[in-house]
Parts: structure tokens; sequence; C-alpha cells
């Protein structure tokens, strides 16, 4: 630049060369987004201010996100102020997110600056699609939003909008509106607000109500609601069973026998065996934990906080628990299941309620009931299989709350005592053991690439088609681990083969990196 | 029935002299087509104009007390003939839609039009669907103005302003009997804003008067040689009357300063945001009192040579304005100072970019860059202008472009497509991938995540005649997707019929929503609502019969997955010859809500027996694989994390936004995934046999539970 331009004074064009107030709102359909626009334009009109809003309907409908965008300012002398359609980055006055990612989607437009920009944002979650169809855990990390918001706004106010409007019956544009308020940033006061919405014929009464409630959070910091509170569980055990020694025992033992960092989840695997199957399947749950836990005592796991002993205490309970039409059958027709459901729904007195289940057995999961020399024979006769699978295999509505299907279900799930006989369970104990013999095998040379052998069983999960694909991932995972155990890296190897395996449905990515290391590994 | 009413909105219409109109820019035009006296109006629904369209369609009582006739044009092409009806009489008539994909649609009329011209005034009202936002090809309808002589009005967006040059360009239309353009870009058409009204004119000469008394006059038809003659009769009479009236009513609008060393250029309707960067350059306050001399061109086709050369005479530079490519104003206003011999420099798209959005920012840029070259004394000592880059390179905020996920369009929740695309990809993991013309419509959202199906999307209606080249022997069969809107405006024939005639051996899936969904769910020919002003429940099926072909299935639950994927899979398999056509038909969820909604609430408060349905998912059954939402997609469908320590991934949870269509549990099904989605249903108002019956039930069931829970070993104990 050239300094004589430097030293130019310019004088203002006019009397007001200050900007109009903007407020960009971020929302997705249903969110009430357009409804929040007009109640601010029609507020700033109240007031003889010129108001325009812009927005692109139609996109935010269909799941998408999109911004509505407002700018107001006073007349001066009867002339109108000229008005931007669309928001500047870094010249934003009020940012609204009806949602974080969104708000973490408005800084990086750079619409959120810290000497500009009050932030408005509900810190409530409404996954996208990218984070929900990963076989893993696809869910976006909020600390990222969080700290952003720390850099990029000038004030924050922050919480869960969500809750509180659902908690007054209304939509959470009424709690965004109370916040905008309560900010002062606009230089209305609060009745004028509440006659905008008071305005409004339908649903009024719910959306002055969260609008104050919403208003009183950020002013006077009204604690914040508990999200969707839910109806206390009706008990059906009047008459629990009463405390079995065996448990005690049980207890005791794990106790003595695990070290104090491996307890809980040792305890909440114990737990979910017995419920599965029986005490005596507990006893043989420690009996396996406790030799994992021999194994990470002579690797040295005392230094590493026996991180092998509590990986084994969550997953061996999650393998030992496979999902087959007993337990399925069992969940189903329990008490508290139907408890829950009448919870969500918010069932009121005087109401009826019926389940239909979306069951398609095969013969596969027969097959998993019967003893396992009966399964053996059955399997060596093909033409008998296709005969029987095609009277069983097919997709069945059961009335889960009719008589003659919930004592079908009761029956199947009551079928426990034929469980450690079954085909399935011999199959099952095979895998298993062949994994913990590979965990076992490593932790002895290299304790954290045991570790993560134990933390594939993750990817065992679902049912039929679903679990033939996860055991075969799971296959495919512990096969390449072979390949690079020699490897001081193979514990990132193995941490590598395992996240990549969560993030698609067929593996592809998965193969990549196994691709990889044949590449330099045969 | 439109997906939105605008009852209320209707009302602002009858508004008359001394009112103060108050709402969006799309309203404001339709008041402002009354103010004009028009005699008809029609045209073919799609953003940004829509909602003019829903508009009218509601406004019966309106348009029927001013004697206006309002038609549902068939697609874009129909709407222009249409515009026929000033060719001969001394009609005002008017039409819309969205561009350029509707011009596109409609330039064969519009060409036959703008040849032959007209004598009542005619006005093509096109949304122009570019930038953010835009759910189309990236192009202008300048080129189609241009192309067929019809004068382009392009408006500062501003109420009054539009309304103005709306009835001011009638009046244009008629002095030089040629067609109008009237460009609305997307944020103008949904703008609040206001303007003072006018009376609503009835017109002076009706559509009625003009059937009972019939003129023609061949010298007006596209024919040699009176075609030959049209073209003269454009450059030597029609051009230079358009000219005169646009300078003698100053359409065209000077701003600021009379005299400068520099001026900027601009389309109309680029006026606010270059007023906005003009600010942020402390050159202007924001009531638009501007430093720089502006020529903003409300009108930007034709360009007024002389208002052009007068505006750049004194000036070193100009800035020309003018968003999308290719450069028409700025080659246009180089030719007028070169043959005129002004030196005035001209800078444009050497400083702006070619092509996207001209927003605040990109003009903020693009101005300063322009001055520092041309008159840097003015951009005087720089006021800070808003930058957002230190924020957006600060570490905490880069990270947050690895998190923050994409929120791509999808299918709505309970939509009666997802289980025909769930159906597709069953298929396809049985019979391998086909290749896909998709279309477009809602359902082209099955090109994006979860589904990713469909190759390509050629214009609306053309998926089935896009796959018309893959008509030999092969392994597999082409398949296409349409919709019924795009069927109806002009699928049947481009797609169904060309199939039959060339003995096209594809699959044809038709997608039968009651409505055109996608443009806000206006009725067409097949929806099978009652719409007293128009014929409707007609069959798609029949129409395919009556043109020739021979497979037809009708689905017409598309929520049975199973039933959807055998047909499918028979249509691919089948040895029967010529066109596969599967017609998969449910209503719009968006619509059937908004329609049955009401009425089940109303039925619950009257004490009515009402079952409610909605799905669910067993946490404890569900293992976290997602296997569903992969096949479906559904909004309501989402996850939750568990509060459990032996669990790593969230569940699959269905939220209460769910309408109980059924499709999760019918892929569950289908798609042998697992047995954890159940449907509950609700009975509201239940009858007493209802209560006893769910009374026994339960009685045995609750004896049931408590005898298994007592033999279970007391886990509360271990908590």
């Amino acid at each position: 630049m050239r300094d004589e331009t430097v030293r130019l004074a310019l004088p203002a064009a006019g009397e007001a060369t200050e900007r109009p107030i903007s407020i960009a709102i971020l929302a997705m359909g249903g969110q009430g987004g357009g409804v929040l626009t007009d109640w601010i334009v029609q507020l700033a009109e109240n007031h003889g201010w010129v108001a325009q809003s812009t927005s692109v309907p139609g996109v935010a409908q269909r799941t998408g996100a999109t911004i509505y965008y407002i700018e107001a300012m006073p007349p001066l002398d009867g002339r109108k102020p000229i008005l931007s359609l669309m928001p500047t980055p870094g010249d934003v006055d009020v940012v609204m997110a009806a949602e974080f990612m969104e708000a973490g989607r408005s800084i990086l437009r750079g619409l959120v600056t810290p000497d500009r920009t009050t932030l408005i944002a509900s810190n409530h979650r409404s996954f996208a699609i990218g984070e929900k169809i990963a076989p893993g855990d696809g869910i976006a990390d909020n600390g990222a939003v969080r700290g952003a918001i720390g850099v990029a706004a000038k004030s924050e106010i922050i919480f869960d909008m969500n809750a509180l409007a659902i908690a007054h019956g209304s939509v959470i544009s009424a709690a965004m509106f109370g916040a905008l308020a309560a900010t002062g940033v606009l230089p209305f006061d609060r009745d004028s607000y509440l006659a905008v919405i008071r305005a409004g014929e339908k649903g009024a009464k719910a959306s002055v109500d969260t609008f104050q409630a919403a208003f009183d959070r950020v002013r006077i910091g009204a604690p914040d609601v508990a999200a969707a509170p839910r109806p206390e569980k009706n008990k059906q055990s009047p008459s629990p069973a009463p405390f079995d020694p065996r448990l005690a025992k049980l207890l005791e033992r794990l106790k003595h026998e695990l070290p104090q960092p491996a307890r809980d989840l040792a305890h909440a695997g114990l737990k979910k065996v017995v419920d599965f199957q029986d005490i005596a399947y507990g006893a043989e749950y420690l009996d396996i934990l406790s030799g994992l836990h021999a194994a990470d005592r002579s690797a040295g796991g005392a230094d590493r906080g026996f991180a092998f002993t509590r990986m084994a205490a969550k997953y061996l309970a999650n393998a030992m628990t496979y999902d087959d039409v007993i337990r399925v059958a069992d969940l189903k027709t329990r008490s508290a299941r139907r408890a829950r459901i009448e919870g969500e729904l918010e069932l009121a007195q005087g109401q009826v309620l019926q389940t239909t289940e979306f069951m398609h057995p095969r013969m596969e999961e027969v097959m998993g009931v019967l003893p396992a020399g009966f399964g053996r024979w059955l399997e060596t006769r093909p033409r008998l299989m296709g005969w029987l699978d095609r009277r069983v295999n097919k997709g069945r509505r059961v009335r889960t709350y009719s008589l003659p299907w919930f004592l079908a279900l009761y029956v199947v799930g009551g079928l426990r005592g034929l469980r450690r006989r079954s085909r399935r369970h011999a199959i099952e104990t095979a895998h298993r053991d062949e994994w913990l013999k590979a965990a076992t095998e490593s932790v002895r040379t290299n304790y954290q690439l045991g570790v993560e052998i134990l933390q594939c069983r993750r990817l065992v999960k679902g049912y039929s088609d679903t679990h033939s694909r996860g055991l075969s991932k799971f296959d495919r995972t512990l096969a390449a681990i072979t390949l690079v155990a020699q490897r001081e890296d193979a514990a990132d190897w193995a941490r590598r083969l395992r996240e990549a395996a969560l993030k698609d449905g067929p593996g592809k990515q998965l193969d990549g990196v196994i691709q990889t290391i044949r590449s330099f590994a045969s | 029935m439109a997906e939105r009413s605008f009852a209320r909105e209707v009302e602002d219409l009858r508004l008359g002299a001394g009112d103060i109109f108050r709402g969006e820019g799309i309203l404001a035009i339709t008041k402002a087509l009354l103010q004009s006296g028009v005699a008809y109006v029609g045209g073919y629904q799609g953003s940004p104009i829509s909602h003019l369209m829903d508009v009218l369609a509601d406004a019966k009582d309106v348009l029927d007390d001013l004697g206006v006739v309002f038609q549902s044009s068939a697609n874009e092409a129909a709407a222009a003939a249409m515009l026929s009806a000033s060719v001969m009489y001394p009609l005002r008539g008017a039409v819309a839609w969205k561009s350029t994909v509707g011009t596109n649609v409609a330039s064969d009329a519009l060409a036959n039009l703008a040849s032959g011209g007209v004598t009542g005034g005619t006005m093509i009202i096109v949304g122009e669907d570019y930038g953010e936002g835009s759910s189309i090809m990236q192009e202008r309808t300048h080129a189609f103005a241009m192309k067929s002589q019809m004068w382009l009005l392009d408006p500062r967006p501003d109420h009054d302003c539009i309304v103005n040059l709306i009835e001011k360009g009638f009046e244009l239309s008629e002095c030089s009997n040629t067609p109008v353009m009237l460009e609305v870009r997307v944020r103008a058409c949904h703008m609040h804003g206001s303007f003072a009204c006018k009376d609503n004119v009835r017109p002076a000469y009706t559509i009625k008067d003009a059937l009972n008394n019939p003129k023609r006059d061949v010298g007006r038809i596209v024919l040699p040689p009176a075609a030959y003659e049209h073209e003269q009769e454009k450059i030597k009479t029609r051009m230079p009357a358009a000219i005169g009236f646009i300078r003698d009513n100053k359409l065209n609008e000077w701003m600021g300063p009379k005299r400068g060393k520099v001026g900027i250029i601009m389309q109309g309707g680029m006026y606010n945001n270059v007023i906005r960067a003009l600010q942020y350059l402390g050159l202007s306050d924001a009531y638009g009192n501007t430093q720089i001399p502006l020529y903003v061109m409300n009108v930007t086709y034709p360009v007024i040579d002389t208002e052009v050369a007068e505006f750049c005479l004194d000036k070193d530079a100009v800035l020309i304005v003018e968003e999308g490519q290719p450069e028409y104003l700025e080659q246009a206003i180089n030719t007028v100072l070169r043959r005129k011999d002004i030196q005035a420099r001209v800078h444009g798209k050497d400083v702006l970019p070619m092509g996207g959005d001209y927003t605040a920012q990109v003009l903020l840029g693009g101005v300063r860059e322009f001055l520092e070259k041309t008159e840097p004394r003015l951009l005087g000592n720089r006021p800070p202008a808003p930058d957002a880059v230190p924020v957006l390179n600060h570490p905490a905020v880069e990270k947050l472009k690895q998190v923050v996920p994409a929120r791509p369009p999808g299918l709505c929740t309970g939509c009666p497509e997802r289980p025909i695309f769930a159906a597709m990809k069953l298929v396809e993991e049985e019979l391998g991938e086909h290749h896909v013309s998709a279309d477009i419509g809602c359902h082209l959202f099955s090109i994006l995540p979860p589904f990713n199906i469909g190759a390509t999307t050629m214009g609306f209606g053309l998926g089935p005649a896009s796959t018309s080249a893959f008509n030999v022997k092969a392994d597999k069969r082409s398949i296409a997707v349409m919709g019924d809107g795009g069927f109806w405006h002009n699928g049947l024939t481009s797609g169904i019929g060309n199939a039959v005639f060339n003995k096209h051996d594809g699959v044809f899936v038709i997608v039968d929503n009651f409505y055109t969904s996608a443009t806000g769910g206006q009725d067409i020919l097949s929806s099978r609502a009652v719409n007293k002003r128009r014929k409707t429940n007609n069959s798609i099926v029949q129409a395919v019969k009556g043109i020739g072909a021979q497979w037809v299935r009708q689905i017409d639950r598309t929520y049975d997955v199973g039933r959807m994927r055998d047909t499918l899979k028979e249509a691919l398999t089948t040895k029967d010859e010529g066109p596969k056509v599967i017609v998969a038909s449910s209503e719009c969820m968006l619509n059937k809500q908004r329609r049955v909604k009401p009425q089940t609430s109303k039925a619950i408060k009257d004490g009515l027996r009402i079952v409610k349905e909605r799905f669910g998912v067993d946490e404890d059954v569900c293992t976290g694989d997602h296997a569903c939402i992969r096949l479906s997609g559904c909004p309501s469908l989402s996850v939750k994390q568990l509060d459990d320590p032996l669990r790593d991934d969230p569940v699959a949870a269905i939220d209460n936004s769910c309408v109980g269509c059924g499709n999760c549990g019918e892929v569950a099904e289908a798609a042998v995934l697992c047995p954890s989605f159940y449907r509950a249903d609700v009975i509201h108002n239940p009858t007493r046999w209802d209560r006893f019956k769910s009374n026994i039930a339960m009685t045995v069931i609750g004896w049931l539970q408590r005898r298994r829970e007592r033999r279970r070993p007391a886990l509360e104990a271990l908590t």
C-alpha cells in the first residue's frame, strides 16, 4: 500500500456507517427455523425497524441443514437500509445453531468471530447419516466443537435447548428465542418478545413457557432440565428371589482372584454371564478370567495397570454371551422390557399396548439350539436340511403379548438348559478358545498386542448374515495380525486393522489395511 | 394439496391502494401480477418459484373475482405455449418456472413466441436457481434471452423495485411486441420485505372475449417467409422500441455522485451485496449513500448503448459486476465502448471470480482489487473489513474440519421411496450391481449414502430415456428410475413410449407418491386426492399399458420390501421381451402426515378407537452393527450410547419422530438382519373387548414372568 493512501483521511459516507444487526440461524428440518426467523423479523418490525430475512427452503425439510439469515436496523429519515441476502464471514452479530455440530459448521463457515459474534447453540446432537452407518462408533467428537467455540465466539450460550423445549411441550425455536432475548443483543425488552409469540395462534402457551424457561436459564442460571425424564420402571418382581449363597461365593472369588483395576468390568461381566445362563456359567467365566490374569501377571501386567485382565473381563463376557434364539426370546419376554417400552411411549392410563416383532428365523438358528451331535448329524444331510429350512426360513410377525406367541417365546426363552450341550455352544466355545490362545501367546512377548487381540472381539456382532460378516472380519483381522506378530509395531497394526474393520459394512477399508500389510510382510 | 398452505397469505393478495404488503418476495411478485391486470397465469412448480404456483392454486377466489384464468401446466413447454394467447389478443399473461432447467424445456415454444412477437404483454418469471442452495447445473438464463431476443429484467432485491418492474415490464412487452423475462434469484424469492400496494386490476380484455372473437394473422406464424420478416422486425422495430421505453421510463438506475474517475456497472440483482461491499470499504453508508457512481441494470438485456456510453464517458475505468459465466454483459459493454471509442478501461471477471455466488465477501475482494488498480486513493485509510481467516486458521477450528459431519439431504422419515431403494440394495446383493439411471425428484437422493444407487441424471422425466442406449442383449439389464412427476412431465412418451417402440428389454421403475413431492407436493394427473378444480386419479398403469407396455406390475404398498425385492428380481430375470415396468405407489409421507395427523388427533379427542403405530429397537438385543441403518437411512432411525461398560458401540434407536411406516421392520425381516425391531401399537380409546383381551393376556403373562424371575439368580444383589 502506498504511504499517501494510508494517510488519507476518509470521512464516513453518511451519518450512519454502522451496519445492521445480523443474525444467522443454522437449523435442520422440523426445528422451526422458519418460525424463529419470522418471529425475529416481526419483533424488529414492531419496533419500526426494517427487517429482511432470506433462506433456501426445502433443503432443510429433507434432513439437510440450512441457514436462515436476518438483517435489521432502523430506517433513517424515511430511508430504508440496503440489506444483504447472505451472511458475510466475520460480520455476524448472532449465530443461532439448533444442534451442536451445526454450531461447529457455523464456525467453519467463518460466521462466528471473537470480535463480534454471540453464539447461541443447543448442545444436543442429531446424528448425521455418516455418523450412523459405521458398523462401529462413528459419532463425531463434541469436544472439538467445544474447543472451537472457546476460540471463535465473543460470548456463548450453550445448553440443551431441545430438552428444555420438550420438557415444556414445545419445539427448540421457542427456547432459542428465549435465549436470544436473554442476551440483550437486540435492544428490545422481554415483553416485546412475548408479544410476538402470543400473536401466533397455535401452541402459543407452550412456546411462551419454553421461552420463559430458556430466558431464566440464561439470565438467572436456572438449572438444566434433565433430558427426557423417564417414568419410574414399575418393578414387576414383587417377590425377588432370595440372594443365592453361590453368587456370594463368586463375588468373593472375584475380589480375591482379580486385581483392583479389573474388578468393575469383571463385576459387570459376571452379571452378564450369569444373566445369560446360570451361576455355574458365571463360575466358568471367573475360571477362565483367572487363568488369563495369571498370564497377565507373568507378562508384567502389574506395570501396565493389568490392561490385559481388564480387556479380558470385558470381551470374555461378551464372547460367552453370544446372541442365540434363546437369549432373544428371553429378553423379549421379560417384564422389564415391557416396562421400558411403556416408558418410552409414555403410555397413558386406559391405553392398550401390543408389540409385533419382525423375526426371520432360519434353519441355522434352530440348529444352534439342537444338541451338538444331532446338529452334526443333520449337517451331513443337506436335502433334509433344505426341506426343514423351507419350513422354517420365512419372515414372521410375532405378536409378543398375545398368549400363543408369548407362550412360544417363553418356551424358547426357557431352553437354556439345552444351551451348553448345543451345536452353537460347541462352535462358540471352540472359537473363543482359539482367540484367547492367540491373545495369551502374544501377551508374553508383546503385551500390547495381546491386549489388542482381545479387543478384536468387538468385531463379532449381529445375527445371521451380519454375524457371519462380523465373524469373517474378526478372522481376517486375526490372520493379518499373525503376519506382523513378530514386528515391534504389531500392536499398532492390530489397532489399525480393528479400527478399519469398524469403518464400513463390507470391510473395504479393512481389506485396504490387509493389503498394505501383505505388501511388506509376506 | 401442496405441502404448505397459503390460505392466510392469499388474503394479502386482496390488499389495495394505501395498504402495506409484508411478506415473501414470491408473494410480492404474485401481487404485482394482479396489479398489472393479467388475464391468465400458468407455470410449472420448482424451487424457487414453487410458492408462486402454490399461492395461485390456493387463491382461486381472488383470481375468480378478478376473472383471471390459472392453469397448472403439464410442464414448462406447456406453460410457454400457453403464452400464445397473447400473440393475437391484447391479453396480459404470465408464466413461471425454475430456470435454467425449465427454460431448457420451454425453449422451443419460447423461440416461436419470440419470433412471431406478442400483442398483449407477456411475462416469463424465471426463478434463477443459481448459487448456494441450488439443486441444478449452474447456468444462466441470460443466453436464452439473447438468442430468442426477449427482454431480461433483473431487478434489485427490493419488493418495491420488483413490483414496479413487473408493472413496467408488461408495458415494455406491449410497446415492443416482445415477451419479457423477469429473473429472480433464490434468496430474492424467499426474501421477507414490504411494499406499498396498489389496487388489483381486472383485465380489460378477457380470455372469454378472445374465445368469442377469434383472430388470426399468418404474419405472426413462424413459417417462411414470415419467419425472415420476424428477424428484421426484431432488429428494426422491436429492439429500438424497447430501448426507447427502457430509457424513457428510467428502468435502469444511476446511484451515487454524478461524476467520478471510476464507476461500477452491475446487474440489478447484485445491488445489495455491492452496497455491503462498499460499506466494508468505507465507501457507502447502510442506506446506499455511495461515494462511487453506480449504474444498476435492472434490465440486463438489451444493453442500452447510450446509457452505458454516458456512464463511462468521463471515467478512467468501470467495474462490471455480473454473476455467473460467460461474461455476456462485459462483452457487450466492451463492444459498446469500442464502437464509440470511449477509453474507460473495463474490469470484471479479471478481478472477480468467473463462476459462483457473488457474496458480499467475494465482492469486497473484487471491488478492493479494482480500486487498488484504478483509484487507490478512494480506499483511504482502509477501515478493517470483516475477516474470519484468523479464526479459521486457529488449530482448534482447523481440527473441526475433520469432525463436523456432512449433512446431505435425504429421504424424509417414513418416505415410501426408502423401501424401494432398500429392496434395490437387497437385489444388488443377490444379482450384483446394475446400471441405474436416476431421475430428478426426491428419489434422486438414492444416489447419496446410505443407498449409493444411480449413475446418471439427465433431466426431469428423462431417467428411462437415458437408458435407451443400453438396448442390447447382455447378462444384465439396465434399470431406470422415474417419479410420477417426471412421468407426467414427459416420461410417458420420452421414456416408456420410447422403450416400447424400440423394444427395450430394461427395467423401468416408476416411483409414484401421489404428488410432485420434491417441489412441495402439488397435485398431478395420478394424484389420488380429490381436487375440485382438476381431474386427478388417472392411473399410471393404464397409461403405460395404453402406450403399449405389456409387462407391468403395480405395487400399491412400497413398504412391502420383500415383494418389492421379488418383483425387481423377476423384472431383471424374466424371459419376457420389451420393457419391464414397475409402478411402485405409496403416498408421500410428508403430505400424508399433514393430511392424517389432524384427523387422528381429532378422532382420539372425540373418543374414537385409534391404533397409533411406532417402531422401536430392543437395546439389549441390538448389537450395534447398524446394518439396518445402512439399508434404510431413515432420519428417525438413529443411534444411542448405552450406559454399559461392556459395550463399545452405540445401538440403534428410534426417536419419537417415527411415523410407523414399517420400513425398518420390513427391511430387518427381508434382509434377515436381526430381531431387535418391534412395532408398538398403542390403542387409544380401546373398546371393552380390547381391554378384556389385554387384561387376560397380561395376567397370564405377568404370572409367567414372575415365575421365571423368581428362578433367576438375584442379580440385583450384584449391583
